[in-house]
């Protein structure tokens, strides 16, 4: 797992306004692991992933991938580098077919470049390589549900519709933006695989989450954040134990119910 | 029932050749090609033939006018309704075009079809260029800009008294022959039309709609929009100049008249009539409102009231536009069935 950071986030900093979102933020990810971040809401999560992946500038702080900066360039230059995301408010094209939805990355840039994924993109055309990525994540291939049109689909399978747009980029990072929240029990036991699959093939992956339980199933590491700062870093166990997470975030009897089920 | 006569039940004829996704068919018979191949045919086949049956040399003239407007209301419903850009710069797409074709016929010498071709394209170029700034934009400002440009460029010509000032540049070459100019422009037409659905149904066409769908997660894909914006601009801009730069060789005149805000205006009624996203819809707008344009022309001021009457009607009583309606009517036909 150590080999290097692929991701520094040096002391990022973005305010909006007289509010401060992220202050001071400073972590690494590591090549090919899982890092978890959580926070309650309005902590900043979904502010660092916007910072990131370009969406947002932040006001002072460098982001470097694998070493080079990052830092304020537009979202597309940053996707096309390897560094995709999902989005909390899930994004796909409603009026297309599911596997259509694919046609559109593995057109990109990147995807040419790389075949996208498994390189089937140089082989096959668009459509039958959607349909494979999507085969990989879940869609029963010999059922309807990949010719569906999107607007009709279901939570679980819009969530790994996000998951598949970033794989057809071919990506080294991918940052999951609560790809569990809103999903059953079982939809995430059957995701849980996935993102442990996902890492197997030597992706690295952030996912901000809510559903902590099945986090520290999969995380290696967990990065609390809390009004805009960095609280604590660890291992799951760490965090858990670490009074101020307590405090701040479970709330100080939630936890030990939390620890019971972990 | 087992009674001994056949039993019969309704099946809708498209039912049996659509094949699990929108756009692929199986057909089993000849019945069922003429189903899929007939409403194209009629389209084509009546624009060829609408000339003919039209002997009047007026009424001919006004065929031609069709196919003009018809050309800006593609464009305007593929930039609007394909890519999410609502433009109003129709005017400014034929004024560009008619202008630049009218300059490089009178002033350089090009024959008229070199210089509907070459204006076509500068022409795309000219109008993509200047409205690259507003496209990074969300929102109104497309539509603004493109409404500010005709204006701005008829007032400027009148005040600097360029280009032929408000007299227009006269003399330009017709087409060689009445025919030619009559089947080049409907042939035109049909190639843009047939064109542009095959490029909606590519996988580029398709990274276009999604621009407009959600335009975020293109980014997020690695794709910058911007530069696809610019490209569907390019296309809607040159098809708005080519017709711009036919309508100068057909009146052989290129004036002020050229920015009038009707080629803005009178595409988007067309394809709020004809259904807005079809492409094909555009086209039958144009087909009914130029005409009854002409026709009302007998009633002088009054002409707009009835024009206003109409458009007033389809927003309110079929929204979805014709072809919208026509196209879900033609899906449920339905033939007998022996079971």
């Amino acid at each position: 797992m150590k080999e290097g950071p692929i991701l520094q986030i040096q002391e990022i900093t973005k305010t909006f306004g007289g509010i401060i979102a992220l202050n001071r933020v400073s972590f690494e990810v590591g090549e090919g692991e899982i890092l978890g971040i959580i926070g309650p809401n309005g902590s900043g999560k979904t502010t660092t992933v916007n910072c990131i992946t370009g969406f947002v500038k932040p006001s002072s702080g460098r982001i470097l991938f694998r070493g080079k900066n990052i830092t304020g360039k537009p979202p597309h230059k940053i996707a096309d580098m390897g560094l995709t995301r999902t989005f909390q408010i899930m994004r796909p094209y409603f009026s297309l077919p599911a596997y259509k939805n694919l046609v559109i990355p593995l057109f990109s840039p990147r995807a040419r470049r790389t075949g996208g994924w498994r390189g089937g993109g140089r082989r096959g055309d668009r459509n039958t390589v959607g349909i494979d990525i999507l085969e990989e994540i879940g869609f029963e291939r010999d059922s309807y549900v990949p010719f569906k049109v999107t607007s009709t689909l279901p939570t679980g399978y819009l969530k790994r519709l996000e998951l598949a747009r970033c794989l057809a980029l071919k990506p080294e990072l991918i940052i999951c933006d609560e790809v569990f929240s809103g999903l059953s029990m079982s939809e995430i036991a059957s995701m849980v695989p996935l993102i442990e699959r996902l890492q197997m093939s030597g992706i690295t992956l952030i996912m901000i989450e809510h559903r902590l339980r099945e986090l520290f199933k999969v995380a290696d590491r967990v990065l609390v954040l809390n009004f805009g700062e960095k609280l604590v870093e660890g291992s799951a166990a760490e965090v858990m134990a670490d009074p101020r997470v307590r405090e701040a975030y479970f709330g100080s009897e939630k936890v030990e119910e939390v620890m019971r089920h972990a | 029932m087992t009674t001994g006569t056949h039993q019969r039940r309704k099946e809708r004829i498209d039912r049996g050749i659509k094949v699990r996704t929108e756009g692929i068919y199986a057909l089993m018979s000849w019945r069922e090609l003429v189903y899929l191949i007939m409403p194209r045919f009629v389209i084509i086949v009546g624009l060829l033939v609408a000339p003919l049956m039209i002997p009047d040399m007026y009424w001919q003239r006004v065929i031609s006018i069709v196919c003009i407007y018809a050309l800006l209301a593609l464009s305007f419903d593929f930039l609007a309704h394909q890519v999410g850009l609502v433009s109003l710069g129709g005017a400014f797409f034929v004024g560009v075009g008619g202008y630049l074709s009218a300059v490089l016929n009178s002033v350089f010498g090009f024959a008229a079809l070199l210089s509907i071709a070459v204006a076509t394209l500068i022409g795309g170029i000219v109008c993509t260029l200047l409205l690259l700034p507003c496209l990074p934009l969300r929102g109104v400002y497309f539509a603004i800009v493109t409404l500010m440009y005709p204006l701005f460029m008829a007032r400027a010509i009148e005040a600097l008294d360029i280009l032929g000032g408000t007299d227009g540049i006269m003399g330009i070459d017709s087409l060689p022959s009445a025919w030619m100019e009559q089947y080049f422009i409907i042939g035109m037409l049909l190639l843009f039309l047939f064109g542009m659905r095959r490029l909606v149904n590519t996988d580029l066409g398709l990274v276009l709609r999604a621009v407009k769908d959600n335009d975020q997660a293109v980014r997020a894909s690695g794709m910058n929009i911007t530069s696809y914006k610019a490209l569907a601009v390019f296309i809607a801009s040159a098809i708005g100049c080519f017709a711009g730069a036919s309508l100068v060789h057909i009146y052989m005149w290129a004036g002020i008249s050229t920015f009038a805000l009707d080629f803005s205006v009178l595409p988007i009624a067309a394809t709020v009539i004809g259904g807005s996203g079809t492409l094909v819809g555009p086209v039958i707008g144009c087909l009914i409102l130029v005409p009854v344009s002409e026709l009302l022309r007998d009633f002088g001021t009054l002409r707009i009231v009835f024009y206003s009457l109409i458009l007033l009607a389809f927003v309110v009583f079929r929204s979805e536009g014709l072809m919208v309606y026509g196209q879900r009517k033609y899906h449920q036909i339905e033939r007998w069935k022996k079971i």
